[in-house]
């Protein structure tokens, strides 16, 4: 298993399902519209239905790719229901700047991102399918030729830029952004499966989640099984960064560990990672490498799957440095509608700070305020930060309190290691 | 009934009424200003501004009734409502109009505030910065010798030097709140856009 | 048999007024920047009517009840 597969196959007949774990990435072809039909062949001829799409889903266990891990099928279960006209939204805004994945699939397979698209519009019976991509990226760029190249087939499909900014890539966010310009979330009152787009019901599915739906439209749930575990079939993109020799985008099968995963970057599983993107956990790679990168395994083990990012600080590197500026950009990236979070980010962001200087009193200051700032914004913005704060706490008083211990009688520990990315590439 | 008696009372509940309504002007400015604390908490600013616009109501309510049956003045129930109709002093008295049917629509909006938009709410509630002068300028007009009477003016100062200070003093303060400059500051970096718009 | 109802506040629309924690501390105190915290649950009957009350004085309407579980 390798990185990158750029290698063609001996033998492969025109339109074989995929073998191994190169299904969505990693086929060595063109991202045009014939090569993807070369190597996949068309999507089956008559739609499928909204109950057999739910049994495929359910069969395989498909969860949202996009950080949440909803299961993609009482998704779709819930918006077939409604008996009016639904408007699709496909999220290719890809908000974490730790996470490639979704930049990755659009780049290297555009149509599929589109078939699983289609195959979801035609069985929900969407009136509109709007996919959506920060202004300015490559991604936009790629659905956009893609759709070219569909021609009149994807008439009732637009690719729709949306501003740059953490939080406008949020589910509410779209649909609010859509309807008013206002990139920001909408609340948690009115929910966007009963009155979205044009108050029509609408359904938000990440561009990876989408993907995978494209090839079990075609190949079905028995193939999608054939490769992963048996608690999470299939295959998952997983970005990996930082202080590894081959930072990038692999594609694994469901089940393979953390170890394999950061061998495959071309490096040893040591030092600390951020599992899960900026809103994920902490983890000491060496303590936690025979862990498979499932859900329920990484549950299990105190982590979160998320954007499925693992972004390694490595030698020398300061978990209480890194969370400083993590928090700092969550902070500056709130939408500034709700109280606990426009002021409580900020404040535990300087607390963080001012731990790191080596204020003692902020450690008491963070564990009073994480429990009120959880749980009441308007969105889960603040519940990630704090959870990630949380988990930094969890680091500094367990397996770094010696580290901790360190800063409270120096201040700033000299940063040797690398960076939580906080810049989008691509953009 | 007397009917000097009736219009006396016509006149005095004006007067009340008038003070009244300067009181739940004040009170609702000092409610969007964030006044209160320590001796009148906020709650108790908000619950005195909604009780004392009911009492005002009442007051109004007989100052009209006894406006009407006076036999000296000709006001008809109409006039209430239809400004500038009436055979008395149809000017002061149509402004007297104006502010039943703002306050009207600013009873009613309010009472059944949860079913209409903050929008529609506010912009009717906000029609009080109108209402308020026309009511001060009814009086007045209407006023005829107790008009330019030396209590009859000190009472007006006082009522407009209240709401001036109010005004002055909360409302216009009220951008200062620390929650009003984070919103402000949270829209400038998620400035809207106009939709549809992509590249 | 009578219908449960809970406090919830619209964290958006939430104004950092206060005077729901005035009207209701029992069920209602503010967080360091003055905003809401809500005891969870069903409220409980005695203090039904004064939960209608508080609800009433928010200024933008932010707290309302809602049918509980």
């Amino acid at each position: 298993m390798t990185m990158i597969d750029t290698t063609r196959p001996a033998v492969r007949t025109a339109t074989a399902a995929p073998i191994g774990a190169a299904r969505l990435i990693g086929a060595g072809t063109g991202p045009d519209l014939q090569s993807h039909l070369a190597r996949l062949g068309p999507l089956p001829t008559g739609p499928l239905r909204a109950a057999a799409l739910i049994t495929m889903t359910e069969a395989v266990g498909l969860a949202g790719r996009g950080g949440g891990g909803f299961p993609t099928s009482r998704k779709i279960a819930g918006i077939a229901a409604s008996r009016r006209s639904s408007v699709l939204v496909i999220n290719a805004c890809e908000g974490d700047p730790t996470a490639m994945k979704d930049a990755m699939v659009i780049g290297r397979s555009p149509h599929l991102v589109l078939d699983g698209a289609i195959t979801v519009a035609q069985a929900i019976g969407a009136g509109r399918v709007v996919l959506a991509s920060h202004r300015g990226s490559d991604s936009a760029r790629f659905l956009a030729d893609a759709l070219l190249e569909r021609g009149s087939a994807a008439k009732r499909m637009k690719v729709v830029t949306v501003p740059a900014r953490f939080v406008a890539s949020e589910a509410s966010s779209l649909v609010n952004y859509l309807n008013n310009g206002d990139a920001r979330p909408s609340g948690r009152l009115a929910p966007i499966w009963e009155s979205g787009v044009d108050a029509r019901p609408t359904m938000v599915l990440n561009a990876e989640t989408v993907s995978h739906i494209g090839l079990l439209a075609r190949f079905g749930a028995d193939w999608f099984r054939s490769v992963g575990s048996i608690d999470e079939p299939g295959t998952a993109l997983v970005t990996v960064n930082g202080a590894v020799r081959r930072p990038g985008v692999v594609e694994v099968a469901n089940g393979t560990s953390i170890g394999d995963i950061l061998r495959l970057a071309g490096s040893a599983p040591a030092g600390w990672a951020l599992i899960g993107g900026l809103a994920g956990r902490w983890a000491d790679l060496a303590t936690i490498a025979d862990v498979p990168f499932t859900t329920a395994a990484l549950r299990s083990n105190g982590l979160t799957k998320g954007v499925a990012s693992i972004s390694v600080i490595g030698e020398g590197g300061c978990v209480l440095n890194q969370a400083a500026r993590v928090l700092d950009y969550l902070a500056a990236a709130s939408a500034g509608q709700c109280g606990p979070c426009m002021f409580g980010l900020p404040a535990i962001a300087a607390d963080m700070r001012a731990l790191m200087k080596g204020d003692s009193a902020a450690l008491d200051r963070l564990r009073r305020r994480l429990p009120v700032v959880k749980g009441r914004g308007g969105c889960a913005h603040p519940d990630g930060a704090v959870a990630f704060a949380a988990s930094t706490l969890g680091v500094l008083t367990g397996p770094e309190s010696g580290h901790l211990r360190r800063h409270l009688a120096a201040g700033p520990c000299p940063e040797r290691g690398s960076d939580i990315p906080l810049v989008k590439v691509g953009h | 009934m007397n009917s000097t008696l009736i219009w006396y009372i016509s006149r005095a509940t004006g007067v009340v009424a008038m003070l009244l309504f300067t009181a739940v002007m004040v009170l609702g400015m000092a409610t969007a200003g964030r006044a209160g604390g320590g001796a009148l908490p906020r709650a108790g600013v908000l619950r005195l501004h909604r009780y004392v616009s009911l009492l005002a109501t009442a007051f109004i309510t007989v100052h009209i009734a006894t406006a009407i049956l006076d036999t000296y003045v000709n006001i008809r129930l109409i006039d209430v409502f239809v400004p500038f109709g009436a055979g008395y002093s149809p000017f002061w008295v149509g402004l007297a109009a104006i502010v039943v049917d703002l306050m009207l629509a600013i009873g009613i909006t309010s009472a059944l505030r949860r079913h209409l938009s903050e929008f529609a709410w506010r912009a009717v509630h906000l029609s009080a910065y109108a209402l308020w002068p026309m009511a001060v300028l009814h009086g007045w007009g209407t006023g005829g010798g107790d008009a330019s009477a030396t209590w009859m003016i000190a009472i007006d100062i006082a009522c407009i030097a209240a709401v001036t200070v109010a005004a002055i003093g909360w409302r216009l303060r009220a951008r200062t709140h620390p929650d009003t400059a984070a919103r402000l500051e949270g829209d400038l970096r998620h400035a809207r856009e106009t939709i549809g718009a992509h590249s | 048999m009578a219908k449960q109802l809970a406090l919830i506040v619209d964290p958006i629309g939430c104004r950092a007024h206060g005077l729901c924690a005035q009207e209701l501390p029992e069920a209602i105190v503010l967080d360091e920047w003055g905003y809401p915290i809500l005891a969870a649950g069903p409220i409980p009957p005695h203090l039904l009517r004064r939960a209608k009350t508080a609800a009433a004085a928010c200024p933008v309407l932010a707290l309302k009840l809602t049918r509980a579980g």
